[in-house]
C-alpha cells in the first residue's frame, strides 16, 4: 500500500495536501491587549472560560475515569494535590491506588511507570518539571521510546510523561529549562506541547489514549492563564490529533510558527504588527513537535513568502533550526526572504529579571524580527 | 601504636584459627542435595533433601531445606540446562565464524539460575534481566532457532531482526535490556502492575553484581517495599561486572544484605534445585503479601563478559578452571539423577544426544533464515504501534522520506 508513495518527493505530497488546507475566515482586528481572547468561538453558544490548569485536571479526571488501567503517578501528585495543582481533587475522587504519590526518585518511578506500561496499563506519570526529568531521561528514551521497535512491535509500552516544560519566572538555570528538541528528536516518542486550555485538554486526552509513549510539555505560566472553551471541547470525548498544527490567526504577509507560550506571544505581536504597519500574518499553534505538521507550515508559506519561527528553547539544533531546515527542503522556492528565528538566547538562564527578560523571546522581539524580516 | 600493633599480632592467630567454623558461606557444589528412596513411577513425587549450605538469610527465616520433584522434572531441568549450553556454545561458534554482529554476551555456566527460576514459577509471573538474556529467553518460550535467528539478524528472529543479542522478548519476558541497572525500576513496575490487577503472581527482576552498585536499583528497592509490591530482585552475582570483580566494585559484597529493609536471600546459583527451591518459596512470600525480597544467586560465567572478551585478564585460569570441573550446573544434576538412579547412564547419554540434536537441528534452521529485506517498509515499521505511526519518518535524505 505504501509501495508507491515511498519515495513521493515532498513537493508532491504538500501539493496533495493543500486542497484539504481550510483557511480560516478572516478574522476581526485584533488589539495587543485582548489577542488572546478574540477567538473564534464567540459566536458559538456555551463557552466557558477554563484555565489551562482546569482544562489538564478536567482531561485527567475523565481519563481516569473512562479507563481503569489509568492511573497518575508522581511527587505530591495526591495528598499536596499536585505541585501546581493540576492533579487537584483526583486523590478524592479516584483513591489511593490510581492517584499515587512517589518518592523524590525520578529515575525510580518513572522507570516503575515504563514497566507498568509494559504490562499493560496506561500510566501517566507527571514530573513535577521536565526539569527533574533529566535524572530519568533514559528510561523515558531507552526504556520507553524504543522498547516496540527492539522487540519487533510485539512489546507496546502505552505510557504518557506530563508537566510543565521550559521557561518560568525567576527559577534561574536549573529551573527554566526546555526540552521541546531533546524529546523532539527521539523515533519511538510522540511529543506535544499544549498552548491554550482546549490544546491542554485535548491533546492530554489524545497522549493518554495514544499506544505510544507520548511527552505532553506544559508550561508553568500558562497554568493560571483563561481561555474561552468551545461547548464541543467541554466535553468528555473531545480530543485533537497528534500531529496537526492549528493556526491561531490567518493572514498573508507572514507566516509565525510557534508553540506553548510563545503563540499567545507571537498573536499579540501579530496585533501589534497589524497596528503599526498594517501587516498581517498568520500565526501557526504547532501543538504536535512530533510528529510536526509539516503540511501546514509549507502550506502556510506558500501563501505569505516568509517564515519567522518563535520558541522558547535554546537556538543551536532547536524546534525552530529544524523548522528553518525544512522549510528550505520543502518550501525553498517559496521563499522571498530568509526564513528567520526567534528563540531563547544561549545562555544559562539568570535569576535576575532584566537578565532573564533578555535570555527569553518578548513580544517587541518578535514584532521587531517581523518588521525587519518584511521591511517595514 | 606500639601496643595496638602487638595486640593485633597476638591475636589473629586464634581468630584465624576460628575464622572458617563461624563464617560460613553458601557453598557453590553444584551436586550436593540427597535423595532416598526413589520411587520408579516418572511423575511421583521424592523429596530431596538439600544441603545445609545452600542459603544464607538477611532478616528472613530460611525456606526449607528439602524440595518435592519428580524424575520428571529432574530430567526435564536437565534438558533444559543441557539446550541452553548447547545454543550458547552454538552462538559462540557462529560469532566466531563472524555470522554473529555486535555485542553477544554468554551465559555459559550461569544455566541453573534461569533454569531453576523458571521452575519455580509459572507462565503467568514475569522476568525481566539485562544483556545476558539468551538462557531467559528460551525458559519463557522461545524457541532456539528464534533466539539463534535474532543472534544472526534474520526476519524470523524473536525479535524479527531488530533487537539482536541485547533485546529479546517473550510473553512475559521483558527482555533483554542493554543499560545496567534501568530494568530494575521497570521491573518493580512489572510487579506494580500485578498488585494493581490483583494477580497472585511475582516478578523477578535479574541484574549483576555490577549493576548492584546504579542509583536506580536502590529506588526501585525503596518503592518495592513502600508499597509491597511481589518482587524478587536477584543479583546474578558471577564475580565480575565485565572485568571488575564484586570486591573491587562494591563496599559490601554480600548483595543480598542490600535492601537494608528489605529481607534477603543468597542462593547456591550453581545447583539448579537449590535455585528452585529458593525462588518457590520466594513466591510464596512475595503473592502472600509480605512483600519484597533481595536475592543473590551465587554463580559464575565461564566465558568472558562478552565475546571480545577473553577473560583472563582478571582471574587466573586456574579459578575458571576449578568452577568448571567441580562445580558445573550440569554435571552437577548429571551425578545426582545417576547417584539416586533417576536414569541410567544410557538414558542419560540419550537425552544429551536428543537436546543436542534438537538444538543442532534449530540453529541449522535459523542458519537458514532469511535476511530482513533492506527495504524501508521493514526499516520503519513498529516504531510506532501499528495504525497509530505519524503519516512519515524521514529517511536520510529527503527523497527516503517513508510515508506509512
Amino acid at each position: 500500500m505504501a509501495a508507491p508513495r515511498l519515495f513521493r518527493p515532498a513537493s508532491r505530497v504538500l501539493s496533495s495536501r493543500l486542497s484539504t488546507f481550510a483557511k480560516r475566515p478572516a478574522f476581526a482586528p485584533l488589539c495587543a491587549q485582548s489577542a488572546l481572547r478574540v477567538r473564534n468561538y464567540a459566536t458559538e453558544g456555551g463557552v466557558k472560560e477554563v484555565t489551562v490548569r482546569d482544562a489538564l485536571n478536567e482531561a485527567l479526571a475523565e481519563e481516569l475515569e473512562g479507563n481503569e488501567k489509568t492511573f497518575i503517578l508522581g511527587e505530591e501528585v495526591a495528598q499536596y494535590n499536585g505541585a501546581y495543582k493540576v492533579t487537584r481533587g483526583l486523590l478524592d475522587r479516584f483513591g489511593p491506588k490510581r492517584v499515587i504519590d512517589t518518592p523524590i526518585t525520578e529515575a525510580g518511578f518513572t522507570g516503575l511507570a515504563v514497566g507498568a506500561a509494559l504490562a499493560g496499563l496506561h500510566p501517566i506519570c507527571e514530573f513535577m518539571t521536565f526539569n527533574f526529568a533529566m535524572q530519568s531521561i533514559d528510561q523515558i528514551i531507552n526504556s520507553a521510546a524504543k522498547t516496540h521497535y527492539m522487540s519487533g512491535g510485539i512489546q507496546p509500552c502505552n505510557i504518557t510523561f506530563r508537566g510543565p516544560n521550559g521557561f518560568a519566572a525567576g527559577v534561574a538555570a536549573q529551573h527554566s529549562q526546555d526540552y521541546s528538541a531533546w524529546y523532539g528528536s527521539i523515533p519511538g516518542l510522540k511529543v506535544v506541547s499544549p498552548w491554550s486550555s482546549e490544546d491542554a485538554k485535548g491533546l492530554l486526552k489524545a497522549a493518554i489514549r495514544d499506544p505510544n509513549p507520548v511527552v505532553v510539555l506544559e508550561n508553568e505560566l500558562m497554568y493560571g492563564q483563561a481561555f474561552p472553551m468551545s461547548e464541543a471541547a467541554q466535553k468528555s470525548d473531545f480530543v485533537l490529533p497528534i500531529g496537526k498544527a492549528k493556526i491561531e490567526r490567518a493572514g498573508k504577509d507572514l507566516t509565525i510558527v510557534s508553540l506553548s507560550r510563545c503563540v499567545g506571544q507571537s498573536l499579540t505581536a501579530a496585533a501589534e504588527l497589524k497596528q503599526k504597519y498594517g501587516v498581517d500574518a498568520e500565526v501557526i499553534n504547532l501543538r504536535s513537535i512530533k510528529p510536526l505538521d509539516v503540511e501546514t507550515i509549507i502550506a502556510s508559506l506558500k501563501k505569505t513568502g516568509r517564515l519567522m519561527v518563535v520558541e522558547s528553547g535554546y537556538p543551536m539544533f532547536g524546534v525552530a533550526s529544524e523548522i528553518l531546515a525544512l522549510s528550505m527542503e520543502y518550501g525553498f522556492d517559496y521563499l522571498t526572504a530568509p526564513a528567520v528565528r526567534v528563540t531563547g538566547a544561549e545562555v544559562p538562564t539568570p535569576y535576575a529579571l532584566g537578565l532573564e527578560n533578555m535570555s527569553f523571546p518578548q513580544e517587541d522581539t518578535i514584532v521587531t524580527q517581523a518588521a525587519k524580516l518584511l521591511r517595514v | 601504636m606500639l601496643f595496638r600493633v602487638a595486640a593485633r599480632q597476638a591475636a589473629p592467630l586464634r581468630r584465624q584459627a576460628f575464622a572458617p567454623l563461624t563464617r560460613r558461606s553458601v557453598t557453590t557444589d553444584a551436586a550436593s542435595a540427597h535423595a532416598e528412596n526413589i520411587p520408579q513411577e516418572d511423575d511421583k513425587p521424592f523429596t530431596v533433601r538439600l544441603s545445609d549450605e545452600s542459603f544464607e538469610t538477611y532478616e528472613l527465616d530460611p525456606p526449607p531445606y528439602t524440595l518435592e520433584t519428580t524424575k520428571k522434572e529432574l530430567k526435564q531441568m536437565y534438558h533444559d540446562m543441557v539446550s541452553m549450553r548447547r545454543m550458547e556454545m552454538a552462538a559462540d561458534r557462529l560469532y566466531k565464524e563472524k555470522k554473529i554482529r555486535g555485542f553477544c554476551h554468554l551465559s555459559t555456566g550461569q544455566e541453573a539460575v534461569a533454569v531453576g527460576i523458571e521452575h519455580a514459577i509459572n507462565r503467568d509471573d514475569k522476568v525481566i534481566t539485562a544483556y545476558r538474556c539468551h538462557g531467559f529467553a528460551l525458559m519463557r518460550g522461545a524457541t532456539v532457532k528464534s533466539i539463534i535467528g535474532e543472534l544472526l539478524g534474520r526476519r524470523e528472529g524473536i525479535a524479527y531482526g531488530k533487537g539482536g543479542s541485547m533485546h529479546m522478548f517473550a510473553p512475559n519476558f521483558y527482555g533483554g535490556n542493554g543499560i545496567v541497572g534501568a530494568q530494575v525500576p521497570v521491573g518493580a513496575g512489572l510487579a506494580f502492575a500485578q498488585q494493581y490487577n490483583e494477580q497472585p503472581n511475582t516478578s523477578i527482576v535479574l541484574y549483576g553484581d555490577g549493576a548492584s552498585n546504579q542509583g536506580q536499583v536502590f529506588e526501585a528497592f525503596n518503592m518495592a517495599k513502600l508499597w509491597n509490591l511481589p518482587v524478587l530482585f536477584g543479583c546474578e552475582n558471577n564475580k565480575y561486572g565485565m572485568g571488575t570483580s564484586a570486591a573491587r566494585s562494591s563496599a559490601l559484597t554480600e548483595y543480598y544484605k542490600r535492601g537494608q529493609y528489605i529481607p534477603g536471600l543468597k542462593v547456591n546459583g550453581m545447583d539448579v534445585l537449590a535455585t528452585k527451591a529458593a525462588v518457590q518459596y520466594g513466591k510464596d512470600y512475595a503473592v502472600s503479601g509480605k512483600g519484597p525480597l533481595v536475592f543473590e544467586y551465587v554463580t559464575y560465567r565461564y566465558g568472558g563478559h562478552s565475546m571480545s572478551d577473553p577473560g583472563t585478564t582478571y582471574r587466573s585460569r586456574e579459578e575458571i578452571q576449578r568452577m568448571r570441573s567441580t562445580n558445573d550446573p550440569i554435571a552437577g544434576l548429571k551425578q545426582k539423577m545417576l547417584e539416586w538412579g533417576v536414569t541410567s547412564e544410557e538414558e542419560l547419554k540419550e537425552l544429551d544426544k536428543a537436546a543436542r540434536a534438537y538444538v543442532d537441528a534449530e540453529v541449522a534452521e535459523a542458519e537458514k533464515m532469511a535476511v530482513p529485506e533492506a527495504n524501508p517498509r521493514i526499516l520503519f515499521e513498529d516504531i510506532y504501534v501499528r495504525g497509530s505511526e505519524p503519516r512519515w519518518m524521514r529517511g536520510r535524505t529527503v527523497d527516503e522520506t517513508f510515508y506509512y
